[in-house]
């Protein structure tokens, strides 16, 4: 699908310093029942973000607006569970364009990947600290180059490189998407899918 | 290719591979054989193309896979290898009606169109073949050893249990699977968890999964892929088996996998789509090749003893709090992981540190899912519930995997003792596992779940789930709390 283009992000962060962040609570499954891909931010975090009668619940970060910007950064394993694309697309809905955590469920970071989200995984001790940046100030500012695969805190000019592999590197900064590559590789496809007894 | 040498007429699985062929006595994994079967490209410092044979859909995530194929002017490569099936938002009663909810009627509707415009095979509702996608692969023998097979769901890794490969994916890629039958993935690192011994009275294999996931945690094996091994899952069943592989991914891993023996091909033998005649006696060939070589070896090995799994139940939000029956609620400090995250997670079930399991109220059961939705799983409830009755408090769930299950439920004479002890049969479908229909629990009610997941409100806003094999769901159905099945056997 066509997503923005991911060079260099420098934006304030929305902290969740919350483990095991999985995909239900990022997205309900009550709210798959779409058959397009737009919407779904509205119903981000839709159960720890509104009460029953959706009202907004105050203490949750999304409904504090001293906090904003485009970096979500969540605490460690997160996006575990589902392998609901619709938690991805929530994420970017709301508009989001990069997660931080010291840890990735699999399913999840290679969905974000695949609609322009791009997911940093940092060490736990550069996580603790963006946190505590944040905390001491939300407009603390970071800076995300994918070219150069490095998060940097703009106000402290702490850094930490970050890993991902050079195709997806390069979908992400060209804007691509894997099936653009798979069509081109139709014939070789072919070919292999008919020396299988399927 | 190790095997290549002793089986050279097995033709067709291997000469496929795109990689030149060498004469490598190096010991493979089974996990290695079958992955490397099936990489149709390497691409440098990048996933590989790798090529699927076996692709499920159901309604919830193939609408915008197939909105992207549209949008592209593609066609489906090959849809004779996709198979649809309506389960995850489908109402588990009076399925002859239509649908009440117009988004799920919607959703449900696209499936059909969908599969009807491209030529895949579409076993809706009502369709005798409908049911769970994991419940239908294996029972049509559409899953088979060796394969690869992929689903916009996370619970693919069920299919493992027969020595494929097999894993949840998301749109984007069923959308690639369509288009061009390959995804790009990277091969992810490889784990053996072995168990061995005999197992305890009313321990399942449900039991198994999630003791080994409390003590990996939820995120243990991540990045890994997993085969069981051991004397355990040697003498499982193919359901059991199933349950096992099902559950890898409450830990983290893609897959699991177990390799095939005889009690995966005579489970085969006979199915709708196994091979028959000529085709099956190579495929035979071939599946004996998928086993670990001696000597093969993985980037990580976890070893159980069989003796230490009691009874579980789970007591917090994620799979990985569970714990033996009988025992107290851990303290956070002997936890891996943040106090901070595990005084949320008991606060949300209004559970505290030490506290006993046994003897909590149980204000719902849930029986079905693709964990625990066949018919040995509706055996062993029925086995515990006979002769006695539903607890008046309980509201029960009682939702086959499949239009097959239910059948054998009926022809078993389990339907009879369900309606004796006050339980109602429902219909096949996903149900109150992710509540995605009707079925929901209400906020602040707790229910025994023999499910996959136990996540701040997945089973209905509010929702607090227990999660536990079917003996377990069975004893709290007939007494309204958590109880000890062997109490009862």
């Amino acid at each position: 699908m066509a997503y923005d283009k991911f060079t260099v992000l420098k934006s304030t962060a929305v902290p969740l310093p919350i483990e095991n962040v999985d995909t239900d609570q990022i997205i309900p499954a009550r709210f798959l029942k779409a058959t397009t891909r737009n919407g779904f931010g509205d119903n981000l975090f839709r159960d720890w973000r509104y009460n029953g009668d959706d009202t907004p619940k105050q203490d949750f970060i999304l409904n504090n607006p001293i906090y904003s910007g485009k970096i979500l950064v969540g605490g460690t394993n997160f996006g575990s569970g589902s392998s609901r694309e619709h938690a991805a697309w929530a994420i970017y809905d709301y508009g989001f364009r990069c997660v931080v955590s010291s840890f990735f469920a699999d399913i999840f970071r290679g969905n974000c990947i695949n609609v322009g989200i791009l997911p940093v995984q940092v060490s736990a001790a550069f996580l603790e600290k963006m946190f505590t940046s944040i905390e001491a100030n939300p407009n603390a500012e970071f800076t995300v180059g994918l070219q150069a695969q490095t998060i940097t805190n703009t106000t402290t000019g702490e850094a930490e490189p970050f890993d991902i592999n050079g195709y997806k590197k390069n979908n992400l900064l060209n804007g691509f998407d894997d099936i653009d590559y798979l069509q081109a590789m139709d014939t070789e496809i072919k070919a292999f899918a008919s020396a299988r007894p399927i | 290719m190790i095997f290549l040498q002793f089986f050279p007429n097995n033709d067709g699985y291997l000469q496929n591979n795109s990689k030149p062929f060498t004469m490598s006595n190096k010991p493979d994994t089974l996990f290695d054989k079958v992955w490397d079967a099936h990489v149709v490209r390497k691409i440098e410092d990048g996933p590989d193309v790798f090529f699927i044979d076996r692709h499920f859909i159901h309604e919830v995530t193939s609408p915008v896979a197939f909105l992207g194929l549209q949008t592209r002017g593609v066609q489906v490569m090959f849809p004779d290898q996709t198979f649809a099936t309506a389960d995850h938002n489908t109402p588990t009663i009076n399925q002859h009606l239509p649908v009440q909810d117009p988004l799920s009627a919607n959703q449900l509707k696209a499936l059909e169109e969908n599969s009807h415009k491209y030529g895949i095979s579409h076993w809706g509702l009502g369709n005798p073949k409908n049911g769970i996608v994991h419940v239908v692969g294996p029972e049509n023998g559409i899953t088979q050893p060796g394969m690869t097979i992929v689903c916009g769901d996370s619970h693919t890794s069920t299919h493992g249990a027969f020595g494929a490969i097999a894993f949840g994916i998301g749109t984007s890629e069923v959308e690639m699977v369509l288009a061009s039958q390959c995804i790009m993935q990277p091969k992810p690192l490889k784990m053996r968890i072995n168990v061995n011994g005999p197992l305890g009275k009313a321990v399942t294999p449900k039991d198994v999964t999630l003791y080994i996931i409390s003590k990996l945690t939820t995120a243990g094996a991540t990045g890994y892929f997993v085969e069981y091994a051991g004397d355990v899952f040697e003498k499982m069943s193919m359901e059991g088996r199933m349950t096992v592989c099902n559950m890898s991914i409450e830990m983290g891993a893609r897959g699991g996998m177990i390799a095939p023996d005889e009690t995966t091909y005579n489970y085969i033998n006979g199915r709708l789509f196994a091979p028959k005649g000529e085709a099956w006696a190579k495929a035979l060939a071939y599946w004996k090749t998928l086993k670990t070589d001696d000597g093969a070896t993985f980037d990580k090995e976890y070893t159980f003893d069989a003796a230490d799994i009691e009874p579980m139940i789970t007591y917090g939000t994620n799979p990985g709090m569970g714990m033996g029956i009988s025992r107290s609620i851990p303290m956070a400090e002997d936890l891996k992981g943040g106090a901070a995250t595990y005084d949320k997670s008991l606060k949300y079930m209004d559970f505290h540190e030490k506290d006993q399991m046994i003897g909590k109220k149980v204000d719902f059961v849930f029986i079905g899912s693709c964990t625990n939705g066949r018919i040995e799983d509706f055996r062993a409830f029925a086995s515990i519930i006979k002769g006695r009755q539903k607890a008046e408090h309980v509201t029960a769930w009682v939702v086959p995997g499949s239009h097959i299950v239910e059948q054998q439920i009926k022809d078993e004479g389990i339907l009879d003792i369900l309606t004796n002890a006050g339980f109602l049969l429902r219909q096949p479908g996903c149900s109150a596992c992710l509540a995605m229909n009707d079925d929901k629990v209400p906020a602040g009610k707790y229910a025994v779940s023999t499910s996959n997941r136990n996540f701040e409100g997945r089973q209905g806003p509010g929702s607090r789930t227990l999660l536990a094999s079917p003996l377990v769901a069975a004893a709290a159905a007939v007494t309204g709390f958590v109880t000890d099945p062997r109490d009862l056997m």
